[in-house]
């Protein structure tokens, strides 16, 4: 049986600031949603697996966020724990299309 | 090809060490299952001490997360204790019932405290110190008792003691022999330690026989014998450890003191290894990781069929974890027969060295006071390096003379550089190869090393000097801003001066950092820096702020934020209240408290409802959360008290105004009292003022944090007026040679605080700074107003998307 991917959208792309983040609640699960300076967007789970810090109220270099708990710094785009730290976060499909920004779930 | 089966008994350092060893030549060979009796995923058993003595916490210590487990297909069963070994059929059988089936197997169950085998014993309140179980149980302890006694002063003893007294105990060390550390540290450097530990708080009963434990259900008491007793209501035993060998021996593997082994870490059961604590090599039984990270090496290789050079046993040093206190040991560190020290001990300084030499090599060392050369000397001592006379006086210099010859540069790359990590020569030059490290804290960050205590900095520059050859840069060795670039803050304050930058993206193009976008470290401070060099020209970057300074409000554990509205000089009126309270109640706060600087901190209000509280309240923000002034606390002052001698209240709110919202490089903190009883605790405060008949004293430097330092009298004016310029003139200092960061405690210290005086003593300098002030003050609005102010900002920061499903 084959899934069908599920796009909500979330927001639009003018309600994200370059460099920050925004939380997506979509029923239990919170995404932190984020706008590289690059201009992609990205969206993450919001919960650090370290100790469960807030993701999107962290710093944002480049296409990496460092966790605002414990300083871990995560890979947005893959949701990899980056050296000397291990671990990941779950990563989620985002897809911009005209001024609306969707997420993905397959 | 059918993989094989790998097991390992015991989830601890040794074993998963070399399950990382085994995953490192090939992922492909084993598939992996691991029995651990304790319920978390490997963590760093060493670092237990700093958890009780309050510098980390239990999560912080984990080495390997459950996903590390998941990632590398191993199968972990936790809680789970391994009961009996079936060596024909090639099982393990667990508690639970669980039969695992292996074509190879490792032992590393690690060792077992001592339980002294007195009456008593099985007591409430008496424990070990060998896991996380038994932290706990200390740290709740703590909270109810308070009388803790200590068995034993070895290492684990002294840190446990340390770590009770940090809790707020009242804590006796009970010790067999006349020497604390008998198995490190010789009479001396022994002798030494007590005084130290008496500084600190510490009880020693020494050559005490404990042979009873008393009380009712709970211990109350421990006697002696010598007949004498103390009272208590916890008791920790550390007396030492046994290994951990009933399973290897219920299994038939010969043992003796541990589960014998030989060069390749084979038992006498084909197919079974043992590795660790619990393991016994040409009669040594070992009881530190660094071992544990040669044999781990070892056997991981040999149970990849790989050549291996075979074990050779450890010699091994030790280094007290207890903050305040430095002694290293290594080797063998006791003189006598062909065995000749070389010693010096100052008395004064309570410093000492000693190094112990077997005809021209030198075999052990002590160190009391200063052991920074440890892991130089401990390197040598493994070599037995041959030491000319030249050389062997330098190494009693005081740190900073040049050794003649790089032991670095001898060792082999699988030797251990960093113990506390087990990071090896090895992997340290290919992070300076691959990864492009050129600093200690590139190295840092690359592979652990340095992480934990420290002691192998100097080693690992050494390292980066002679692999880098050429293109080593001292200067890139010092501290530098942060991992992304070379250059010291000072250098880079000097650039951005020289080159008129103006943005932080603009300095890490143009002064060459490694990274496009810059770290959390590296981003904060250069906004502070920007902001402090071109006042007005500057503008600040949100996106450089960490979270609280973002939002203006301070974050707390549940994700709610504290918001603190400024009172000046800690003076309110019934209409603030009034407002405060309208809005705890319309915006369901969770708690008000008045907090340590004299306000009101109203917690637990979500993110999206910050502007309103702020609009609502209508008072200027706080700043609880910001690098910048924080509070002056005032006393109540001659306007009512019967001593006061001046108005500090009026002094405080115009000190408060006068340096309110400039940002400086971290919070600082100040305090006005009207006379020496000094009820607003000037004394403590970054910058402290007391009223004196005819005038004020100055204090600067004081702390009242976890660098508890009291503060130095920087000088006496006669009016308030003199004090704000004083105040004005310091702060701007501060702000201005501060490293980001950096409390004025630390500030102080560092630039003399005679140097400070001379600057801030004339009079031209003075009105400088002031001016330079001055300029900075005019730029800024209250950071609430802005953001009510502001759709787009309340937008972009503070909304929530709720997605309807
Ligand atoms: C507080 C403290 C401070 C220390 N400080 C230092 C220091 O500064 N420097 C230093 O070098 N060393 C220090 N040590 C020693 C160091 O922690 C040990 O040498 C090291 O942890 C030993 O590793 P191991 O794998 O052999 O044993 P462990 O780390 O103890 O691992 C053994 C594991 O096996 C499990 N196990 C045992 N039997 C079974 C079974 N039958 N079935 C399933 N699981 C089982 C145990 O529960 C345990 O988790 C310290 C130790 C303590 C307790
Ligand atoms: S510091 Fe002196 S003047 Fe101020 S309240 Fe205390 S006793 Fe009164
Ligand atoms: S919770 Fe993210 S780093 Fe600790």
């Amino acid at each position: 049986m084959k899934k069908i991917a599920e796009r909500v959208k979330v927001v639009k792309v003018e309600e994200v600031a370059k460099g920050f983040g925004k939380t997506i609640r979509i029923g239990e699960l919170e995404i932190a949603l984020f706008r590289l300076n690059n201009d992609h967007f990205h969206a993450i789970e919001n919960r650090c697996p370290h100790r469960g810090g807030v993701l999107v109220e962290g710093i944002v270099s480049g296409q990496h966020v460092f966790c605002p708990m414990h300083d871990w710094k995560i890979d947005i785009t893959t949701g990899k724990v980056q050296e000397p730290d291990r671990g990941c976060v779950r990563t989620f499909e985002v897809e911009v299309i005209g001024e609306d920004v969707y997420i993905l779930f397959l | 090809m059918n993989k094989k089966r790998l097991v390992l008994i015991g989830n601890g350092m040794a074993g998963v060490k070399t399950v990382e060893e085994i995953l490192k030549i090939s992922k492909e060979r084993f598939e992996i299952a691991i029995i651990g009796e304790e319920p978390y995923p490997n963590y760093n058993r060493i670092l237990l001490s700093k958890v009780l003595q309050g510098d980390t916490t239990v999560e912080d210590i984990t080495l390997n997360d459950w996903s590390w487990y998941a990632q590398n297909d191993i199968q972990l069963f936790t809680s789970e204790k391994a009961i009996h070994i079936e060596t024909v059929e090639k099982n393990v059988i667990t508690n639970n019932g669980t039969t695992i089936p292996y074509d190879e197997l490792i032992i590393a169950t690690g060792s077992k405290p001592f339980i002294l085998p007195i009456p008593g014993n099985d007591k409430e309140g008496v424990t070990t110190f060998r896991d996380i179980r038994d932290t706990v149980e200390m740290v709740n302890a703590s909270k109810k008792y308070h009388r803790a006694a200590v068995i034993g002063g070895g290492l684990l003893g002294l840190e446990a003691a340390r770590g009770l007294l940090n809790l707020g105990m009242d804590v006796t060390v009970v010790h067999l022999g006349n020497n604390l550390m008998d198995r490190q540290l010789d009479a001396t450097a022994a002798s030494l330690l007590k005084a130290d530990l008496e500084g600190q708080g510490m009880r020693f009963l020494l050559e005490k026989n404990t042979t009873a434990i008393t009380g009712g259900k709970r211990v109350e008491r421990l006697k002696f014998s010598d007949g004498e007793e103390i009272d208590c209501d916890l008791v920790v035993m550390a007396a030492g450890i046994k290994p951990n060998i009933e399973l290897a021996q219920q299994a038939g593997l010969t043992t003796n003191r541990g589960i014998i082994v030989n060069d390749y870490l084979q038992t006498s059961i084909p197919h079974i290894y043992a590795v660790g604590e619990c393991a016994e090599h040409n009669g040594i039984a070992y009881g530190l990781v660094a071992p544990l990270f040669e044999q781990s090496k070892v056997l991981a290789q040999a149970i990849c069929e790989l050549d291996v050079t075979p074990y050779q046993g450890s010699i091994v040093s030790t280094q007290l974890k207890v903050s305040g206190v430095e002694v290293f040991s290594a080797g063998e560190f006791i003189e006598g027969g062909e065995k000749k020290a070389l010693r010096i001990f100052d008395e004064q300084d309570a410093l000492y060295k000693k190094l112990v030499f077997n005809g021209k090599k030198i075999v052990g060392a002590v160190l009391f006071g200063d052991s920074r050369e440890g892991t130089r000397l401990f390197s040598m001592i493994k070599k037995q390096a041959d030491i000319s006379d030249t050389v062997k006086v330098s190494l009693l210099q005081p740190i900073g003379g040049e050794a003649e010859e790089s032991v670095v540069a001898t060792m082999d790359a699988e030797e251990i550089i960093c113990g506390c990590n087990g990071v090896s020569k090895g992997s340290i030059v290919q992070a300076i190869h691959e990864q492009g490290c050129i600093s200690v804290d590139g190295i840092k960050a690359c592979t652990s090393a340095s992480r934990s205590c420290g002691g192998c900095k100097s080693m690992i520059s050494e390292l980066l000097e002679i692999t880098l050859g050429e293109s080593f840069k001292p200067e890139f060795q010092k501290e530098t801003l942060c991992g992304c670039t070379s250059l010291s803050r000072d250098e880079v304050i000097e650039e951005i001066r020289n080159k008129k930058l103006m943005h932080t993206r603009e300095v890490m193009n143009v002064l060459g950092w490694t990274t496009l976008e810059g770290c959390s470290k590296c981003r904060p401070s250069l906004n502070y820096y920007l902001g402090m060099i071109h006042p007005v020209e500057y503008e600040d970057e949100n996106e450089s702020r960490f979270v609280n300074e973002r939002l203006h409000a301070n974050i707390q554990k549940d994700g709610s934020f504290g918001v603190v509205p400024r009172m000046y000089g800690g003076v309110t009126n019934s209409d603030q209240l009034r407002k405060i309270a309208d809005v705890a109640d319309k915006y369901k706060a969770k708690l008000l408290k008045v907090t340590g600087g004299q306000r009101i901190d109203i917690f637990g209000i979500e993110k999206e409802d910050l502007p309103k509280v702020w609009e609502e309240l209508d008072m200027p923000s706080g700043y609880a959360y910001g690098k910048t002034l924080r509070t002056v606390k005032t006393c109540v002052g001659e306007t009512f008290c019967r001593f006061g001698t001046q108005d500090s209240m009026s002094l405080g709110i115009a000190l408060e105004k006068r340096l309110e919202r400039i940002g400086s490089p971290h919070k600082f903190k100040m305090a006005v009292s009207a006379c020496p009883r000094n009820c607003a605790e000037s004394g403590i405060k970054d910058f402290g003022v007391v009223g004196v008949e005819g005038g004020f004293e100055m204090y600067v430097g004081g702390n009242g944090g976890t660098h508890l330092r009291s503060a130095d009298l920087l000088g006496k004016v006669k009016t308030a007026e003199e004090v704000i310029e004083y105040a004005s003139a310091y702060f701007q200092y501060y702000r201005e040679t501060g490293i980001y960061l950096e409390r004025t405690s630390k500030w102080v210290e560092r630039m003399g605080l005679e140097n400070i005086k001379v600057v801030m003593e004339d009079p031209k300098q003075r009105q400088e700074l002031n001016e330079r002030l001055n300029i900075a003050a005019t730029v800024l609005e209250d950071p609430w107003k802005k953001i009510i102010g502001s759709e787009k900002l309340k937008n972009e920061l503070f909304e929530k998307v709720t997605v309807e499903q």
